[in-house]
């Protein structure tokens, strides 16, 4: 099992690599969903079966859809160098680079680095089903008027004249 | 899986099963073919394939052997990388859909209990509308990367009518599920035993297959890809090898949701069973395999029957007709499941 | 899997993430920076709801899945608004309110 974490981890972080460093945005959304295929195979490593389908039938196969979609009607083309002020990248990127070893370190010491423990662990559909509904019904609810409003909110968007 | 078996044993297993199914899967892909040339001829009052073998019946040889030596064009201002990238994600999400599929009652032999199927997942209806819906990348990138109009409009049109179907197509396989309690294909087909889901949702059923015959791009919504509107829709640009995958695709998803219709609503694998123990195992598969062949005659004689839909009455349709009827069913079926159950 | 792994991962993409919205110009493609970001965050709360062998993280990763559906649809359609307006897609040139 281990060995296949770190398989599709580094998998994972190549195709983000890709996701930010390719010129032409289709690579990087084909890239954007190789790491979403790689990470779903990650939660199912973590034994959470549900969450890795909807991880790939949600994320990846329809928000990442529309993106391909919106990239190819749009015809987005690679992007060209300008000669603006590339401060923003020559102290932002290190900054983060600095940001992110901290919060690492910061983590590190906290938790023990023995594996977790492979006990039973039911994260099967049914499982998330019964806290979902039961515990956290209200912001279930929440969301579908959220979906509502976000589908509203495209349609009068994208439309060519209101 | 038997457990006390070594793990070389299981995985060698597993591949006889995984290169058994794919003959299997890639065998009945070329006859299909053979038996929608022939059946919508037969129902345009014409012959269809008859001079190659026996009533045509080696016509798919010749076909395969046509597309292998076929030159391959590569139009100069296509996207390299995807367009060689598109046939191979539909031609995998395709073929990937039959892991999860399972063909038959398990036979012991020996103590080593031999599943018929590839992968027994408890989330198997899931794992297979994921695939589903990855398939939809196929279309839409062959679209894109041949760069050029119709190409474009075809695969565009293709994908938006791939997901908008989805939806119907999920919210139909609701309804069985809850009916079943699970997700798992073999315990929703032992669930079967006593009748079957067509009784208990019969309009579960026929969303389900007017959503399957819209998601597979077939005739009356095969309009993205109708010769006579966008030239050869996604695929104009692609030539040999690269389109028989596309085309291989194609009806290797009709094969799989005809293998889903019959799991789902009509007891997948179960029949009379009797004989000796020998019969008892294959018997099961003779079933399966009788329905799943009465659902590609339905699918070919659809499509030698009715004229194509146009495409805004296709995603009218969709949207307007086929999704609230299918929220409808998720709403009555709950409301007596929790009936019954109270 | 050690935990302290799989959030090495969680940040390392979240990094990934950030360093792409500071660098990248196209709009879309900070767009999908932002959701590789919030991928990463769901990774570490699966790994979290194992490690605990609570359900409520992966209840949490639901939410965000759903919610950064919503909101990929809704930047989308304002990424077409603005495409046709200004008939651009360069975030340096979509700098003012005005056109």
């Amino acid at each position: 099992m281990a060995p296949l974490f770190y398989i599709f981890a580094a998998v994972a972080i190549l195709a983000a690599l890709s996701v930010v460093l390719q010129r032409t945005p289709v690579y990087s959304a084909l890239s954007l969903i190789v790491v979403l295929c790689a990470l779903a195979v990650v939660y199912l490593l973590l034994g959470a079966e549900f969450m890795a389908v909807v991880q790939v039938i949600v994320y990846a196969g329809a928000i990442m859809v529309l993106f391909v979609l919106v990239i190819m009607l749009l015809n987005a083309r690679r992007e060209s160098p300008v000669n603006r002020s590339q401060m923003a990248r020559r102290l932002g990127v290190p900054l983060l680079a600095v940001f992110m070893a901290e919060i690492l370190f910061a983590v590190w010491g906290h938790f023990s680095n023995a594996p977790i423990p492979a006990a039973e662990f039911h994260a099967g559909p049914a499982a998330v089903g019964e806290v979902l509904f039961r515990s956290y019904v209200l912001p279930f609810e929440v969301t579908s008027i959220l979906i509502l409003v976000a589908v509203l909110g495209a349609v009068v968007l994208a439309k060519k004249e209101i | 899986m038997a457990t006390s078996s070594s793990p070389m044993l299981l995985v060698l297993m597993i591949l006889l099963r995984v290169v058994i199914v794919l003959v299997v899967l890639l065998t009945t892909i070329a006859y299909a073919v053979w038996l929608e040339r022939k059946v919508v001829a037969h129902i345009q009052s014409r012959w269809g394939p008859y001079l190659v073998g026996p009533h045509g019946l080696l016509q798919p040889v010749a076909d395969a052997l046509k597309f292998l030596f076929k030159e391959d064009i590569l139009p100069r201002e296509v996207d390299r990388v995807v367009y060689y990238l598109a046939p191979f994600i539909a031609f995998t999400m395709a073929f990937a859909s039959i892991a999860v599929i399972p063909f038959g009652e398990s036979i012991t032999i020996r103590g080593e209990t031999i599943p018929f199927e590839i992968a027994n997942l408890n989330v198997g209806v899931l794992f297979i509308l994921a695939v589903t819906s990855l398939g939809v990348y196929g279309i839409a990138l062959a679209g894109w990367s041949s760069n050029s109009k119709f190409p474009l409009f075809g695969g565009l049109r293709s994908s938006a009518q791939m997901i908008s179907y989805e939806l119907s197509l999920g919210l139909a396989v609701v309804g069985v599920v809850l009916i079943a309690g699970t997700l798992s294909l073999r315990e929703i087909v032992e669930q079967q035993r006593g009748l079957f889901n067509i009784v208990k949702q019969p309009l579960g059923f026929l969303l389900y297959f007017t959503a399957a015959i819209a998601e597979t791009n077939r005739a009356p919504f095969d309009l993205p890809e109708a010769e006579s509107e966008l030239v050869g829709g996604f695929h104009t640009e692609y030539s040999s090898f690269k389109f028989a995958m596309f085309f291989m695709a194609e009806y290797a998803n009709i094969v799989t949701v005809s293998c889903l219709a019959t799991l789902l609503f009509f007891g997948g694998w179960l029949g009379p069973v009797f004989g000796p123990p020998l019969l008892r195992a294959l018997l099961p598969l003779l079933w399966f395999s009788l329905k799943v062949f009465c659902f590609l005659f339905a699918y070919i004689w659809i499509r030698g029957t009715l004229p194509r839909f146009r495409y805004d009455q296709l995603m009218g349709f969709g949207w307007r007709v086929l999704f609230p009827l299918a929220l409808g069913n998720v709403l009555v079926t709950s409301l007596v499941v929790a009936w019954q159950a109270s | 899997m050690p935990l302290t792994h799989i959030l090495a991962l969680s940040v390392i993409l979240f990094g990934l993430g950030a360093a792409g919205f500071i660098i990248r110009r196209n709009i879309i493609t900070i767009f999908m920076c932002i959701e590789l970001m919030l991928n990463a965050v769901n990774l570490a709360f699966i790994g979290f709801s194992r490690y605990l062998g609570n359900l409520d993280g992966q209840i949490y990763v639901f939410f965000v899945i759903v919610v950064a559906a919503a909101e990929a649809a809704v930047g989308l359609a304002i990424i077409i608004a603005i495409q046709r307006n200004r008939e651009t897609l360069t975030i340096d040139e979509i700098d003012s309110m005005k056109m």
